[in-house]
């Protein structure tokens, strides 16, 4: 971080001093870049959240499995969406394509930027279609804290719509439960790299990119800048988070006069159905996205208005299997060691509180998933050079790691506290020693959550991007950097493939943590 | 024969006493009654014996087992057995491993596992889940399971609570029964549990 203000020693910069800030500051379109920065995030979580609350609010009324079907886009890597979603909506994608020529007269692609528009809303987009189903996940596990349903039903017999009683009574509650996952989509979208780098406009680009762009620019000096770029994204999010705390005031001030006043069928009654409508929409989109993977991978001849190629082939994805083959094996291996390695850690961390009777503080742990990534990940790059580490492949699963345990350590210390005490107290009282408590009795009752704190684990580190790209000082290829080379690039096919590839091992994994209880437990109807 | 014996036991919770300076002693086949509104401190009483008490609390006080001052020992070492509201058997395990769960020694298991099962009725249910028995079966054998550890004293915290009038009765005979021989320990709200047991009651309050 010291780099930002000239301190690098390696690269010759022994001297303190602004002249980073004034590369920065002299950049053109830096005001574009930072309006655009900031109308993304704040667009991207603000639709994420409001879609994802619809999409609780009629969850709770009527029952269904919401969260069954958000966990293959959970799964999904941000930049395999980005480059599915991309094949979509581009101008010689499917939506355009499934439109013309009957409704739109075209014959040919129309010229028009919409992948990478000015605006930014295919990378909002893209970003919702992402974080929506996370929000969604993550409220429905909140919902599960408090009586939200027996609430629900003593406002509704107080004459309240279920619209404006959850709008009233379930949200406010919901909402304080889920505010870190919350501030973690804030940041993440302030500050998107994988996703920007196929969805963004490149001038003027996300402050992400420009960031990226200097740190690993060939020129060596360009490493000030792009720095004191990181710092400024350091500041931006610091910045948003302080706003987004006002709106929260607002809203909570604003949803509190309206319960005073005791409003039983406002206008409110009519956002989370239409909310929930867009919600269904965007999830279909994603996973029109994940589909239009698998079309464009095996697709051989497609001329333009048809909707589906006129020929397909696997020849090129078994050419490929070949170039695919390493990066594919570097990706599970990370993945696997990542996340065997922080389960371990979080089982190891919970099981400690458990015997000390005391609760650490989590605050350290999910630091990670509130800074923006660009802002410390060059400063370990830098670290793990002078310790030249930097491309092994410890210090890539050790960056990776960075963003990997406190994922899977969330995923598991909701069931872990949820636990009955008694059963562990009970054992003890059969004449168990504190071993055998724990892997005779508490993980083995904990095999659901332990598979899917393990699937989340995979997920996220399929997914890492900057972390295996400073790290790994470039030489350290799995499947996402591969991917992102390639973005922007022409060879759709190969694209597609890679985002399949990516897409695929996750959810392959986490369709084992869903079987695996069920199939290991088949006969135990108190596990299911 | 084996006593157990609390010898002046405090505790508190947020500086709050809760108990302060109780002592009992509870022979071979007898069983002590304690009684007393929610939060007087009953439940944490037993946790107290048995060793499970949450650092919430501070306590003191000597606790004696058949000579043994067992107030030292962890949980697993103690040998008090425990019974609570609900049966708590291991989800994961079938009814006879539940049961297996609590033996000592490697010899006879199974045979002692469906001698313990036929003791409750339940001869041939080594293989079932325990999911799937009814709430009364699955009381007995959480007993049988706490019994086979053969612990030195058994500890009752509200065993009786979820089970309906017929039921209750049936099980706290057969809980009288099963445990004879040992030093009971019963906490309840229920005053026919307290008659049944037929010994001393202890009423906790709030300390004045």
């Amino acid at each position: 971080m010291a780099a930002a203000f000239g301190y690098l020693p390696a690269l010759g910069g022994e001297s303190f001093g602004l002249f980073a800030w004034r590369r920065l500051i002299a950049e053109p379109g830096l005001m574009a870049t930072l309006a655009l920065t900031l109308r993304v995030g704040f667009a991207a979580t603000g639709f994420s959240l409001a879609l994802a609350f619809g999409l609780i609010a009629t969850v709770v009324t009527r029952r269904g499995r919401l969260d069954l079907l958000a966990a293959p886009l959970i799964a999904s890597p941000h930049s395999a969406i980005a480059v599915g979603l991309a094949f979509l909506i581009a101008p010689s994608g499917w939506i355009v394509r499934l439109l013309s020529p009957w409704a739109t007269g075209w014959s040919a692609p129309p010229d028009a930027a919409i992948v990478g528009d000015p605006l930014g809303l295919s990378l909002t987009l893209g970003l919702a279609v992402k974080e929506t189903p996370f929000l969604v996940a993550v409220g429905l596990a909140a919902l599960r804290q408090f009586p939200a349903t027996a609430q629900m039903q003593a406002a509704r017999s107080l004459g309240y719509a279920p619209a404006t009683a959850f709008a009233l009574v379930v949200a406010p509650q919901l909402y304080r439960r889920i505010r870190l996952p919350v501030f973690a989509v804030l940041a993440y979208s302030l500050s998107v790299v994988d996703m920007a780098l196929v969805l963004a406009p490149s001038h003027p680009a996300p402050l992400s990119l420009l960031a990226l762009r200097w740190l690993i620019s060939p020129q060596l000096d360009d490493v000030f800048p792009g720095e004191a770029a990181a710092v400024l994204q350091l500041a931006l999010v610091v910045a948003a988070f302080a706003l987004w705390r006002l709106g929260e005031g607002v809203a909570r001030a604003r949803i509190a006069a309206r319960a005073r006043a005791g409003e039983r069928r406002g206008w409110l009654r009519l956002a989370p159905p239409a909310l929930s409508g867009l919600g269904a929409a965007l999830i279909a989109l994603g996973f029109a996205a994940l589909l239009g993977l698998v079309v464009w991978a095996f697709a051989w001849r497609w001329p333009f208005p048809a909707a589906l190629p006129e020929s397909w082939s696997l020849d090129l994805a078994w050419r490929q299997t070949s170039q695919l083959r390493e990066p594919l094996g570097t990706t599970l291996a990370l993945a696997l060691t990542t996340s065997a390695a922080s389960l371990a850690l979080a089982i190891v961390w919970l099981e400690s509180e458990d015997r000390l009777g005391r609760r650490a503080t989590a605050d350290v742990i999910v630091l990670p998933l509130l800074a923006p990534q660009i802002a410390f990940l060059f400063g370990t790059q830098t670290l793990f050079a002078s310790a030249r580490l930097d491309g092994s492949f410890a210090a890539v699963a050790w960056a990776q790691g960075l963003f990997v345990f406190p994922y899977v350590w969330l995923a598991l210390a909701d069931p872990w506290r949820a636990l009955d005490p008694r059963f562990a107290r009970a054992a003890a009282a059969l004449g168990a020693s504190p071993l055998r408590r724990l892997l005779g009795v508490k993980l083995p009752i904990l095999t659901g959550p332990l598979a899917l704190a393990f699937a989340i684990g995979v997920a996220v580190s399929v997914a890492q991007y900057l972390s295996t790209l400073f790290a790994g000082g470039g030489r350290v290829a799995t499947l996402t950097t591969e991917a992102l080379a390639l973005a922007g690039g022409g060879d759709r096919r190969l694209s597609a493939l890679l985002g399949l590839a990516q897409a695929a091992a996750p959810l392959a994994v986490y369709g084992a943590a869903f079987a695996l209880p069920r199939i290991a437990f088949a006969h135990r109807r108190g596990l299911s | 024969m084996t006593a157990l014996v609390v010898e002046d036991t405090r505790l508190a919770v947020a500086g709050r006493r809760l108990i302060d300076g109780l002592s009992f002693r509870v022979g071979a086949s007898a069983v002590l009654t304690l009684m007393g509104p929610s939060g007087a401190g009953k439940s944490a009483l037993l946790a107290f014996i048995a060793g499970h008490l949450d650092p919430a609390f501070t306590a003191s006080g000597r606790v004696r087992l058949g000579g043994r001052d067992i107030a030292g020992l962890p949980a697993e070492r103690r040998g008090v057995g425990l019974l609570f509201q609900d049966d708590l058997l291991f989800p994961h395990l079938s009814v006879g491993a539940n049961v297996a769960f609590g033996l000592r020694g490697r010899s006879a298991r199974r045979a002692r596992v469906a001698e313990a099962l036929a003791q409750a009725g339940l001869a041939g249910f080594e293989e079932r889940d325990p999911a799937t028995l009814s709430g009364g079966q699955r009381a007995r054998v959480a007993l049988m399971r706490s019994l086979v550890a053969q612990p030195q004293a058994l500890l009752l915290d509200e065993p009786f609570g979820r089970l309906d009038v017929a039921l209750r009765r049936d099980f706290r005979r057969f809980v009288f029964e099963r445990a004879a021989g040992l030093p009971v320990v019963l906490v309840t709200h229920d005053p026919a549990d307290a008659e049944a047991a037929g010994g001393a009651i202890i009423q906790l309050g709030p300390v004045a």
